[in-house]
């Protein structure tokens, strides 16, 4: 099988299924014994390595189950915190996010969140002049953006984003869940107050991430109970995890820039090969993740294309599931202006080889064609 | 046979229950290069089920991707819902505004399980589609033959009857000749599929709650009207005819009391003058049933033309009833031997000799026995 969907979940890195294999048995960390102790000691330094890694400080990094989590903390931590210090304030959030800030957006509106939805334009990239001004009329709560459309790849405007928010004195969180260890990302220099990001998009273990929480970031915490990491997320420490996620965000910063010319120059070459057939459209921005490809083909059914490419062993994404197994229409590809057509998410890894995207380029064509020729 | 031709590739639509379960299942050992395919058909899914109603929700997709992943297949969930929405549902509602009474199973199997998903299986390289319908089809010289199942009890060839001979071509039911429902669980069981004891989906899956009435009346409105007799004497009330169906007798608020006592049934559904027509049981008896939309379940009876001794069935569960059947231009008339009660429009008449399902025709109109001299009039005219 080929993997073209690195996005969705990249393969665990060598070094981290021999350091998880080896691993010895952990104690609770937050024990007092020597044990615990010693399973506290690996805890914080795996901390302290993924402080470096995110560009924080280590008390700043707040270890989640994961990118839902971490998003989920920041913005109803963030909106709680707001309302009360006495500012039932309003969310600013573009139309384009992933599901896990729409939805989390959403049960936060229906509970009382006035939200200002900001529109993307057709590449996905957030429209500032609608961002600012979203800021900019005063008693929002908080912002959030992500760092790359984890959909068509498109970077967003971080920068401005940050500087808006500074100047309107809101929180900005960034999801860098899909960008992380794919583009250089610095907390620090960001401007953003809280950061989300997730270990299995960079070849760690599922469930673990982190939010990045500013120090002078106030957020209300969702688990109550031990009063772990700053009492902003109770319950007993992954410490393992919390290791082998700092591994693989070390050894993802290392090959940070080779891999992003190696990957950019294939999605370069499946970008400049599907745009040459008719009836396929790149939605992505020039400034993009490096492993990204995404078409929309026109006149074709997703599922049928998906099977035909996945029948012929290569592993590609026409959208996210619901809970059922249904790719659901893609509310990115919807936002920027392009309905009916079938989206193609082909994400590329350290694992792809050029001799895999030659037989994908080999394979793509006809998978199209016989797809379209099922109406 | 077909299941003795090996290395076949074929779609096993499966719906999170038992019988697919099984087809499916016995494809796998039948040496075919198996699939398995969930269709999503309601656009709002429920997460989990409720009573034994409905086949459309998470739960149920969960269940046939866990029956999947034992049989080591590939599975996927494909969204059919908006053909399933403008074919089904639709032409339910639509039928009913019209005062007759659908079939949507037999729907489904005609436009959604057989047409839209057989027509993808196709285009995609798959030479069968598998599902777990008692049924059989036969191939002969002559082409397909549908026939009912081994087990008559839950033989569904009804629900099948408007497949067209080239549908057959492309289907597989391997539970054709299972001895009964039970077998199938325990071979199941057997499998180890937990949802071995599922219980059997019934009544209309996408009105989970089963209320076909609050169903209609969201889409239809509802309308008070009257309820007459055949004399055209009002008798009662009703709070909107759609979901009335001919033959029922519950859910009535008559007034005024029979004359002679005995119980009223619905005769006819008049939702332009928004009126309920009721009379005695015997009053709907019919001696007549016809209409134009006809299939043939593979080549047509040669005989047809000129009138043929048949079987015909009105209902998924009813009995068959002997039958005179003919083409009378491009209507196809069928005249029950003795006369059928609680015959509505709208529903298929499937016609059947011995075990062998000729085809169906959507009953347009019926004639009442008590009319038979107007019906002798009629034929000498």
């Amino acid at each position: 099988m080929h993997q073209f969907d690195h996005a969705a979940s990249t393969p665990m890195r060598e070094s981290v299924r021999q350091a998880l294999a080896t691993a010895a048995p952990l104690a609770n960390p937050a024990s007092t014994h020597r044990e615990g102790q010693r399973a506290r000691a690996v805890l914080e330094e795996a901390r302290e390595r993924l402080a470096i890694a995110l560009g924080c400080h280590p008390t700043e990094v707040v270890l989640t189950s994961g990118g839902t989590e971490s998003i989920n903390l920041a913005l109803k931590g963030a909106w709680w915190a707001a309302r009360d210090a006495g500012a039932a304030g309003a969310i600013v959030v573009p139309v384009a996010e992933h599901h896990a800030t729409l939805d989390a957006v959403a049960w936060l509106e229906a509970h009382g969140a006035p939200v200002r939805w900001v529109r993307v334009d057709e590449q996905a990239v957030t429209d500032l002049d609608a961002f600012r001004p979203a800021l900019e009329q005063g008693g929002a709560a908080v912002a959030t953006m992500l760092v790359a459309s984890n959909e068509v790849g498109s970077l967003q405007p971080v920068r401005e984003a940050a500087d808006a928010s500074a100047r309107a004195g809101v929180p900005l969180h960034l999801d860098a869940v899909g960008a992380f260890g794919h583009v250089p990302l610095r907390f620090v220099d960001s401007g953003a107050s809280l950061m989300s990001v997730a270990s299995h998009k960079i070849g760690g273990p599922h469930g673990v991430g982190a939010l990045v929480v500013g120090r002078d970031v106030r957020i209300e915490a969702l688990h109550h109970g031990g009063g772990q990491q700053r009492g902003l997320r109770s319950g007993t420490q992954d410490a393992l995890g919390a290791s082998l996620f700092a591994l693989a965000a070390e050894e993802a910063l290392a090959e940070l820039d080779a891999e992003a010319t190696r990957l950019s120059a294939m999605t370069d070459r499946i970008r400049s090969t599907a745009a040459s057939l008719p009836g396929v459209r790149i939605l992505t921005a020039e400034a993009r993740l490096p492993h990204i490809a995404h078409l929309v083909v026109e006149g074709a059914s997703g599922e049928a294309l998906q099977f035909l490419l996945d029948e012929a062993g290569f592993a590609v994404s026409n959208g996210s599931a619901c809970s059922a197994g249904v790719a659901r229409e893609s509310h990115v590809v919807r936002a920027c202006g392009v309905e009916g057509a079938a989206p193609l998410r082909l994400s590329l890894g350290r694992t792809t080889t050029a001799a895999e995207v030659d037989a994908l380029l080999a394979a793509l064509p006809g998978a199209i064609e016989r797809a379209r020729s099922l109406g | 046979m077909l299941d003795s031709l090996v290395g076949m590739k074929v779609l096993a639509a499966m719906s999170g229950g038992v019988d697919s379960a099984v087809a499916a299942a016995r494809a796998v050992d039948a040496g075919h290069e198996v699939v398995g395919v969930h269709l999503a058909l309601s656009r709002m899914p429920g997460t989990l089920r409720t009573g034994s109603r409905g086949c459309c929700t998470v739960e149920d997709a969960m269940d046939a991707r866990r029956v999947a992943d034992r049989l080591g297949i590939p599975f996927y969930v494909w969204d059919f819902s908006e053909r399933f929405h403008d074919d089904v549902v639709q032409d339910f509602v639509d039928e009913y505004a019209a005062g007759r009474t659908p079939n949507p199973c037999l729907r489904c199997n005609e436009k959604i399980k057989f047409e839209a998903l057989l027509d993808r299986a196709i285009g995609l390289g798959f030479d069968r589609v598998v599902t777990g319908h008692y049924a059989r089809v036969e191939h002969t010289e002559r082409g397909p033959e549908l026939h009912r199942a081994a087990d008559w009890a839950k033989d569904q060839s009804y629900v099948l009857g408007v497949l067209t001979g080239a549908q057959l071509e492309r289907c597989w039911f391997p539970l054709a000749d299972t001895p009964t429902k039970a077998a199938v669980r325990a071979e199941a069981a057997e499998r180890g599929f937990l949802l071995a004891q599922k219980p059997d989906s019934h009544d209309i899956c996408f009105i989970p709650d089963g209320d076909m009435r609050g169903f209609l009346a969201e889409r239809l409105g509802a309308e008070p009207g009257e309820i007459v007799d055949r004399e055209g004497r009002v008798v009662g009330s009703h709070e909107g005819v759609h979901g009335y169906t001919v033959g029922q007798r519950r859910g009535m608020s008559l007034g005024v009391p029979s004359p002679d006592g005995r119980p009223r049934f619905v005769l006819e559904v008049k939702p332009q003058s928004r009126q309920l027509v009721v009379g005695p049981k015997e009053a709907l008896a019919v001696v007549r049933l016809a209409g134009t939309r006809i299939s043939h379940a593979g080549a047509p009876h040669p005989q047809l033309a000129d009138g043929l001794d048949v079987e015909v069935q009105i209902r998924a569960h009813a009995d068959p009833a002997p039958a005179r059947a003919r083409m009378v231009g491009d209507e196809l008339v069928i005249d029950p031997a003795e006369p059928l009660s609680g015959v509505a429009t709208g529903q298929s008449a499937v016609l059947y000799e011995g075990t062998r399902v000729l085809g169906q025709v959507t009953i347009d109109r019926t004639v009442a026995a008590d009319a038979a001299e107007r019906l002798a009039e009629a034929d000498a005219a």
